[in-house]
């Protein structure tokens, strides 16, 4: 015990964190290695996020121990976790973006000469830190005008000027091209090299197996298992992350009705894509289809949806609608067409929470007429009540305000919104997310009779028996790429789940 | 390198030109009555000193992310203190100065406070910061009073001579030196680069580790510190103490910092660029006095017209500077 250097660099035990009424962290482990990359992996809500907001100080842990370097730590703040080593690249990069690159890196932590900064010395540190990384950038250059990929090494070289000893990359990839991924990659092995810890956090398959030497995968706040990269096939990672045994992966939907397409697709996307989220696809729509759309986390099905929706505008490709190449600029104009959006994110994207339920559900409808033809109270009192009552909205009145529902109620008033608005493609990014099980089915079985009525319905869901259950047909997104379109038959949690695995040819 | 070192400072450089446009354009027209003369030139820094002392507080809060609605209020405050104090209970300058600073710190202190750790906007805090320390002035003496002791004493002393029968006087000296702190404190401590941080991006300065809390409160110390300061220069100025003294002083120092290229969004600007800023407050109101038939409200409409152009011109700046490279 007492030489440090045979202990791993971290050592968390028995982690448990809770938040009210949420269990996130229960009795996770968690072992980092000098010299090694450690990737984390889970789905949405495994507790990655906040295992690592536990691990730099952003939140303090219930239960567990906590060893690092040797020493018992508890950071209380991010800048605690940075004092003892342990620094993070986040996602979003924190930088000051109006100030220099060298200043980025050494802010907070300047030296001073007779009661002034000694800027010249801030440069050389900063040029000595991007060197350290291999990186020629002229650190005089503001950060605003610096690309995502070298702002995201800025900040990993402010890391390293604290002498970090854990780095965590928090999907520090997701908005870097290929070439930049490499780099990156270049940086990490070298860092890695040098008796670094990293931890790794990514949606992108490929890139754990490029890269990691070990993996620990999560699954809702459990800890699942600590594997050697090499030794775990894809195909098992995906099934862990998943929570689906392989051998017990092959529920298909039995008794799903077949799909009666008809001649042209409601809507046809050809080679459709946008640099740095989707990569350019193919996709066809059918009136009275329910299309599922399936993928890990971050493998570009959101991002589908917000360019089917007008929300971002695809730089490549055509859309047709009916036949006809149509170009959506925003949300407004895919309502002026018919088509509605669930977002995923119901809290922030879907609900106005202050107006009453009534209120939410004719938004959708009033914005397709236009506010000069203001829907009259009787009607919207109308259809708030038949909504309420289809889609069996548990709430005392119609004027309650939307926040004080529940979140599977919450849904089922988005869904009402876009219902009175009659769309004929209607968007559902994981509208069962979060609810509780008699909602899901009473949504589920909303979605198949809405189908049944000829509206076209893009599901786009991470439980894969509702996608089997609930789909006529299954495209397989993968880092930002179509991989796979089953049909009928095919369509299975395990074909969906070796679509998934299938590494790049 | 070069190039965008300039392009970096184009509000900054704009400002500079028509400060130089305007003066120029003084000088020419008002030749024969010796615009162009360095009595003329010390006037404006003179006239302007308490804006300009105000101003520089008002930087770093607009920097830093905020607004501080008081300043005004502060001025109106300290001066009539600095009166009572100095004139009804005789305590001398050494005694009453430090402690109207102190009370002007102090009140920006608590501002800072129900700012950043109650979260409250600080334009309501700073607001009703406003409407106390102004309450406060008119409560404690409803009409100006002239300051009869110390006041001249004083300004003689603080004046430097600059040969030829001319000299520096006291504000104007005062106004230079806290300029020259300002410039050191903003580019060459670490309290100044963690002031661009915090206003340029809190979330990020935050997981930086920058003390966010200490340099938020610090400011608003700052800019408190610093209206005191304007209104003691202020009451130098005018020996007298008034309570009304410093009416929408905030807004002009606000114009100045806007018209020297600060952002009102926080994180960018240069203390430089207010002194040019309140230099061309300066300049315009000695232009319409020379010019003799307008009224001196004029120099309010030009000021408006000049903001309004340099917002226009940011604004154009930006979109183009912002848009990602990716």
């Amino acid at each position: 015990m007492s030489d440090p250097t045979h202990l791993p660099l971290l050592q968390l035990r028995g982690i448990s964190k809770s938040f009210p009424g949420v269990k996130a962290l229960a009795e996770v482990d968690f072992t980092v290695r000098r010299g090694e990359v450690h990737a984390l992996m889970g789905e949405n809500g495994a507790g990655k996020s906040t295992l690592i907001k536990v691990l730099t100080g952003v939140y303090q842990r219930d239960g567990g121990s906590a060893l690092f370097d040797a020493h018992d730590i508890n950071p209380k703040t991010p800048q605690d976790a940075q004092r003892i080593g342990i620094s993070t690249v986040y996602q979003e990069v924190n930088l000051i973006p109006h100030l220099s690159v060298a200043e980025n890196i050494c802010l907070g932590r300047q030296r001073s000469k007779f009661g002034f900064l000694n800027w010249r010395e801030i440069r050389r540190r900063a040029e000595k830190a991007m060197a350290r990384l291999g990186i020629a950038v002229d650190v005089a250059e503001t950060v605003a005008n610096c690309s995502i990929a070298i702002q995201q090494l800025v900040a990993i070289a402010r890391a390293l000027d604290i002498d970090a000893k854990l780095l965590i990359l928090d999907e520090p990839t997701s908005s870097l091209d290929e070439k930049e991924v490499e780099r990156l990659f270049g940086v990490m092995r070298k860092l890695k090299d040098e008796g670094l810890g990293i931890v790794f956090v990514t949606h992108f398959l490929d890139q754990v197996y490029a890269v990691s030497d070990r993996i620990t995968v999560l699954r809702n706040g459990n800890f699942v298992g600590e594997y050697e990269a090499a030794s775990l096939p894809r195909i098992e990672l995906i099934s862990k992350m998943m929570g689906k045994e392989l051998s017990e992966a092959d529920f298909k939907a039995a008794d799903r009705k077949e799909h009666q397409r008809g001649e042209t697709p409601l809507l046809h996307l050809e080679n459709v894509g946008r640099r740095g989220s989707l990569k350019p696809l193919n996709l066809e729509i059918f009136e009275g289809e329910v299309l599922g759309l399936s993928g890990l986390l971050g493998s570009g099905r959101t991002e589908t949806a917000r360019l089917l929706f007008g929300v971002d505008q695809p730089d490549s490709g055509t859309t047709r609608l009916d036949g006809n190449p149509i170009k959506l600029k925003s949300p407004r104009q895919a309502m002026e067409r018919k088509f509605g959006f669930c977002p995923e994110d119901r809290k922030t994207e879907a609900i106005i929470p202050n107006l009453s339920v009534r209120e939410n559900i004719v938004l959708a409808l009033q914005v397709n007429q236009g506010w000069m033809r203001y829907v009259s109270r009787a009607k919207q009192n109308e259809l708030a009540d038949k909504f309420i009552k289809a889609l069996n909205i548990k709430t005392p009145h119609a004027e309650q305000p939307i926040r004080l529902l529940s979140g599977g109620n919450q849904q089922k008033v988005i869904l009402a919104r876009w219902l009175a608005s009659h769309p004929r493609l209607l968007i559902l990014d994981e509208p069962t997310r979060g609810i509780d099980v008699g909602a899901k089915l009473e949504i589920e079985k909303l979605v198949a009779s809405l189908a049944g009525e000829g509206m076209a319905i893009l599901f786009i869901s991470s439980d894969l028996e509702e996608m089997v259950r609930n789909s006529h047909r299954v495209v397989v997104l993968r880092d930002r790429k179509k991989v796979c379109e089953l049909q009928g038959g095919e369509i299975s949690e395990s074909a969906i789940m070796h679509a998934i695995a299938k590494a790049e040819s | 390198m070069n190039l965008r070192v300039l392009k970096r400072n184009i509000p900054f450089a704009a400002t500079a030109v028509v400060c130089v446009l305007l003066y120029v354009f003084g000088a020419v027209q008002f030749y024969d009555e010796n615009f162009f003369s360095l009595r003329v030139f010390i006037n404006f820094f003179y006239d302007n000193a308490f804006l300009g002392i105000a101003a520089i507080g008002m930087t770093f809060v607009i920097l830093s992310g905020g607004i501080d609605l008081s300043v005004g209020g502060v001025v109106g405050l300290v001066s009539v203190l600095l009166a009572i104090l100095m004139e009804n209970h005789g305590a001398p300058p050494v005694i009453a100065i430090p402690l109207v600073l102190l009370l002007g710190a102090g009140l920006g202190t608590v501002m800072g406070v129900f700012v950043h750790y109650f979260a409250l906007p600080a334009f309501l805090v700073t607001l009703a910061g406003m409407f106390f320390a102004r309450g406060m002035a008119l409560v404690l003496q409803y009409e100006s009073v002239p300051i009869t002791k110390h006041v001249d004493s004083i300004n003689s002393t603080l004046s430097l001579p600059l040969g030829s029968g001319l000299q520096l006087p006291s504000s104007a000296l005062i106004y230079l030196g806290a300029f020259v702190l300002a410039l050191w404190l903003a580019h060459f401590t670490r309290f100044g680069r963690n002031v661009y941080a915090v206003g340029g991006n809190e979330q990020s300065a935050t997981l930086m580790g920058l003390p966010v809390a200490r340099t938020r409160v610090g400011v608003y110390t700052l800019s408190g510190f610093c209206a005191a300061l304007a209104g003691v220069t202020y009451s130098l100025y005018t020996s007298s103490g008034n309570p009304n003294a410093g009416m929408g002083l905030e807004l002009d120092a606000i114009a100045a910092a806007v018209i020297g290229g600060t952002l009102l969004s926080g994180g960018v600007g240069y203390l430089a660029g207010t002194f040019v800023g309140v230099l061309i407050f300066g300049i315009i109101q000695t232009t319409i006095i020379f010019q003799g038939t307008l009224s001196s409200w004029w120099t309010k409409i030009v000021v408006g017209g000049l903001l309004l152009l340099f917002i226009l011109l940011q604004k154009g700046i930006q979109a183009k500077k912002l848009r990602p490279k990716n």
